[in-house]
């Protein structure tokens, strides 16, 4: 349950923002979440709940955009849409294969409201 | 005064920009910044300390119970001779685990995290202070026993070694792939208990590893006979002397560790700012 931390983190960060821009209101955060993050989207909501009253963000919705996992291939150089413990290419079955998608943790964008 | 940084807003002509709050006026802004920029900040400034010892670190994770504390006593054992070993613990309560390292004669540091299930960049941070890093080859952290959070956060350390012990399931990569895909090395431990158990497949265990596109070393060992130790202790050694080159030439590793994805993204601008509906 590292959700809360990383709530944390995610509300400073969201907050730096809104003063930045003289905000008076965090409409939206968008975050970009994958299933190799390690972090679960539902826990990360309820944390989210926690951590955001009476904050800038209080009234924000929080929208989590999953990443599909992703590799290619070192030894045949295809791309292929893979799972989560299954990184295996999908055209050559080889192992020597990177990961282009699925480990995000990014907050990806922030709309604000009330920008003075 | 430009178009560029903003410098031209005043307060009179701002409202010629944006339209006033109370409508749906929403301005966008694209960040990219990773939700684990504060650890992985503080992760790099504690290797850039360790590196400037020459220090090697090594992170140990596993689920609790898997050999993580009797592995380090018979790596001890083996190396404290020719190699200057420091131990860091991180549990939830306790000093048990840095008093059985402290029997063996090398300094420990317990760190007790109260209910937190894995050690940050931070908390390592904090017991910094209290290491003598010039006296120290080779710094082990032993993560808390878990197979989940732990994966997340760099500390600042050069290497993963995730330990499986053969009680526990030879499928355990393919349901935790973010812990075992963050492996620089792979031990299968407790081998010794293998003839009391028909479920465990050293060979099934490495195929689910391999499933996770990962090519590591997988080494079986019992930390209790002694068997297949001295494949680990070599890993071990070969690490520690690569080390020392690397930090000469002034460079230095990062473990495995789960990035956050933010190095496929960055063709897109890091800030983009856009006033979206105007009155």
């Amino acid at each position: 349950m590292h959700e809360l931390s990383l709530c944390q983190d995610l509300l400073e960060q969201v907050t730096a923002i809104a003063q930045t821009h003289k905000a008076d209101t965090v409409v939206r955060i968008i975050v970009w979440i994958g299933p190799l993050s390690g972090v679960e989207p539902l826990l990360l909501k309820s944390a989210f709940d926690l951590i955001r009253a009476g904050g800038v963000a209080d009234q924000a919705e929080l929208v989590l955009q999953n990443q599909a996992v992703k590799v290619v291939c070192s030894d045949c150089g295809m791309a292929s849409e893979a799972t989560a413990n299954n990184l295996l290419c999908r055209h050559c079955g080889s192992g020597h294969t990177r990961l282009i998608g699925g480990d995000e943790l990014i907050l990806a964008r922030v709309e604000l409201a009330g920008v003075a | 005064m430009c178009n560029t940084c903003g410098c031209n807003l005043t307060a009179g002509n701002r409202h010629l920009l944006f339209t006033p709050p109370k409508t749906e006026a929403v301005t966008a802004v694209s960040v990219l910044g990773s939700l684990l920029q504060h650890n992985n900040e503080q992760a790099g400034r504690n290797r850039a300390h360790f590196d400037a010892h020459g220090v090697l670190v090594i992170n140990l994770m596993s689920s609790p119970g898997a050999g993580k504390t009797a592995l380090l006593e018979a790596t001890i054992q083996r190396l404290k001779a020719n190699i200057n070993i420091a131990v860091i613990e991180g549990d939830l309560e306790t000093e048990n685990d840095a008093d059985r390292i402290r029997a063996q004669g090398v300094p420990a540091y317990q760190i007790t995290t109260g209910t937190a299930c894995h050690l940050d960049a931070h908390l390592i941070a904090g017991v910094l202070p209290q290491l003598d890093l010039s006296a120290i080859d080779l710094l082990f952290i032993e993560n808390v026993g878990n197979l989940v959070c732990p994966a997340s956060f760099d500390l600042g350390h050069h290497r993963n070694v995730t330990l499986l012990s053969v009680t526990e399931g030879d499928d355990k990569p393919a349901k935790y792939p973010v812990m075992f895909r963050a492996a620089d090395l792979m031990l299968i431990t407790k081998t010794d208990l293998l003839p009391h158990l028909d479920d465990f497949s050293v060979a099934k265990a490495a195929q689910c590893q391999r499933a996770l596109a990962s090519q590591v070393p997988v080494l079986p060992l019992s930390s209790r006979t002694g068997d297949g130790l001295d494949a680990w202790l070599d890993w071990l050694a070969q690490e520690v002397v690569a080390h020392k080159l690397r930090v000469q030439r002034q460079q230095t590793i990062k473990p495995r560790m789960q990035e956050d994805g933010l190095k496929w993204h960055q063709q897109t601008p890091k800030i983009r700012f856009r006033p979206v509906a105007r009155g």
